[in-house]
């Protein structure tokens, strides 16, 4: 499903280069949960944002789903990012302005769902993570483990084939942590792939497989199951 | 599949507008109230100045215009040749005219060069200058130049003139010092002399007492500085020989279908045209006026378009603040699969609103505000009761052109920031 070769990232200023990823390969497998670990600065968010298309790599391949990414316009790369990736960010990244019901929505709208068809999914999909209450709350009403299912809600709306998370407990309190966890548990039971970037370790072992970073590289790699 | 493709454009850019759309709308209602009515102030104070400054400078010569052809020329007037002392074939003219379709009115002028003289019975040192102003003196038929033009509405003092008698004249304003004295020395004008003053006219040779009868009060030329009699006055003063008269005016019944070149036509279709000068209504206006309308117009629409660059401006920066606050959302929006595109188009739609309730609350006080009370209180000008000017169809275009404009610089502060990095975006970089 995901295949890395040989990928590096250095981010570039007027006089100094920055190597943060030194040649990664990788691979994932359909269905499989792997965990990205490593310490603050070790390249695990940098190394997901190049595999979810949301930033150019360097050098290397990624190869999702057959097709080369690097070869691939900007456009074919949103439409990807659409059709088959879904993301869920630290900070929920959820629009302010719209309501939990409207966030899910969005993907949905620009995939060519009609209004009410948007809604109706939408909805739906707040119900099975336990957050119909809330659709017409705006991010602000909501406490920060609702907007983080909501953020699911709407990484998972629109099927997506890779659920891409970075660091999706780091801003909640155990419980809601747990709770998120559970839920891409269930997720990945039911056969999706799910790339998640975290620092803890106790979220980690609900993972296939974890590949720890450092300084860029893959140091370490546990199979769990 | 080469129809497939054409499909496959619509659809996706109607799903491009379609999130536009849906995301322009919640982020319009979610905006500060005040910033939006501030917002839609600008852009309906912009269009107003747009239209208004320079409709009301058109409105000085086209409320002039609008005068003459009410007081004086009406819809077509046929006036002397050049060289020629009248116009040849009156008669038949006039019969011509009174068959003809779409003309309401005819008045036949009869036109002399003369001199108005007044207060020579006081006059006791002929060393003095006596106190004459020259004028043109016009014989009228009473009945059709008041069903032409109405001239009696305009006598300030006194009363018109009446077909039963004689020997009584109306003069116009301006030959008189108390009312011409704001233009200096322009005129030669008469002192004092008020209704029942008698005053001597002097047309060639000839000359006869009149009794004032009236002061006609007019800012169209040919009303205020002309001294109007009766026909058999003016006929018996001149010892004219003919009937031939120096002017036609034509008023064009407004609810017919003929137009005022389509009566010209007809007129010369008749065989007149080497009889007297056929010329509408707007031919017939001085040509200075109408270069002073085209300068007038053009200082209109820089003092205009000098206001759509403000606007434009002020919304590029609305915008551009909007998106640059909004980056880290535009990212994710981008990184979630929205397209660019959408993404524009919803700044586009947001700008568009601006300007298009801010340009309907401008067209709504234009036409149902600022028209009508111009019409019904007139710039008060020494040449014209200027009004304000504004054709639908002119209007309109200022009107799409500020949403042109707006559009462009709601687009482009937003492209700005679309087009920046999806990651960069996302972490605020």
């Amino acid at each position: 499903m995901i295949k890395v070769k040989n990928l590096t990232k250095t981010y570039k200023t007027k006089d100094i280069e920055t190597p943060v990823l030194r040649g990664i390969d990788l691979n994932v497998a359909p269905g499989e949960f792997l965990g990205i670990m490593g310490k603050s600065g070790a390249g695990k968010s940098t190394l997901m944002y190049q595999i979810g298309l949301l930033d150019h790599p360097t050098s290397g391949e990624i190869i999702l789903n057959s097709k080369n990414t690097e070869q691939m316009s900007t456009e074919e790369r949103t439409q990807m990012r659409l059709s088959e990736l879904g993301y869920v960010f630290q900070d929920y990244a959820l629009i302010p302005e719209l309501t939990a019901v409207e966030n899910v929505m969005i993907p949905l709208l620009m995939k060519g769902f009609s209004k009410s068809e948007s809604c109706d999914i939408s909805i739906k999909m707040l119900e099975r993570i336990g957050l119909s209450h809330r659709v017409d709350n705006k991010p602000g009403q909501l406490s920060g483990g609702e907007q983080q299912r909501v953020s699911i809600a709407r990484a998972m709306a629109h099927n997506p084939k890779i659920l891409f998370a970075d660091e999706p407990t780091a801003n909640l309190d155990t419980i809601s942590g747990y709770s998120i966890i559970q839920l891409f548990k269930e997720l990945h039971d039911k056969g999706q792939t799910i790339v998640m970037v975290t620092h803890e370790e106790e979220y980690a072992k609900y993972c296939d497989r974890i590949i720890y970073l450092e300084d860029g590289k893959i140091v370490r790699e546990v199979k769990q199951k | 599949m080469s129809e497939d493709k054409p499909k496959n454009l619509s659809r996706k850019w109607s799903q491009v507008i379609s999130v536009g759309w849906f995301l322009a709308f919640r982020q319009i209602k979610g905006s500060n109230k005040s910033t939006t009515f501030l917002i839609i102030f600008i852009m309906m104070l912009t269009f107003l100045n747009l239209v208004v400054v320079s409709g009301i400078l058109v409105g000085l010569i086209e409320g002039g215009r609008v005068a003459n052809k009410k007081q004086y020329s009406g819809d077509v007037i046929v006036t002397t040749l050049a060289g020629e002392n009248n116009i040849k074939r009156t008669n038949e003219i006039e019969s011509t005219l009174i068959k003809m379709s779409g003309v309401q009115n005819i008045s036949t002028r009869y036109i002399s060069s003369g001199q108005v003289e007044a207060n020579y019975k006081t006059r006791r040192d002929f060393s003095t200058p006596k106190d004459i102003a020259g004028t043109q003196v016009t014989g009228i038929n009473i009945q059709d130049e008041e069903a032409l033009s109405g001239i009696s509405n305009y006598v300030d003092e006194g009363s018109f003139l009446n077909e039963t008698e004689s020997g009584y004249i109306v003069l116009g304003k301006n030959l008189l010092r108390r009312y011409s004295e704001d233009f200096g020395d322009v005129f030669a004008s008469i002192e004092g002399t008020y209704p029942g003053d008698e005053v001597k006219v002097t047309v060639g040779k000839n000359t006869k007492t009149f009794i004032v009868k009236g002061i006609v009060s007019s800012k169209v030329n040919q009303v205020s500085l002309r001294a109007f009699v009766t026909k058999q006055d003016f006929l018996r003063l001149v010892d004219k020989a003919d009937l031939n008269a120096n002017e036609i005016a034509i008023r064009i019944n407004p609810n017919s279908k003929i137009t005022p070149d389509g009566t010209k036509a007809n007129l010369i279709n008749a065989g007149f045209a080497n009889d007297g000068k056929i010329q509408t209504a707007v031919e017939a206006t001085p040509e200075f006026l109408n270069q002073i309308r085209i300068a007038f117009a053009l200082l209109g629409n820089v003092i205009g378009l000098i206001g759509i660059v403000v606007a434009s401006i002020t919304i590029f920066i609305v915008i551009f603040i909007n998106a640059v606050t909004r980056r880290k959302y535009i990212g994710i929006m981008k990184g979630i699969g929205i397209s660019e595109k959408a993404i524009e188009v919803s700044y586009i739609i947001q700008s568009i609103f601006y300007a298009l309730i801010g340009g309907l609350i401008g067209l709504l006080i234009t036409f149902v505000l600022l028209v009508p009370f111009f019409d019904a209180y007139p710039l008060n000008f020494p040449f014209s009761d200027g009004i304000l000017v504004a054709p639908i169809g002119e209007t309109m275009f200022k009107f799409g052109l500020l949403l042109l404009v707006t559009l462009l610089a709601g687009y482009i502060p937003a492209r700005n920031i679309v087009k920046k990095n999806t990651l960069d975006s996302i972490l605020g970089r």
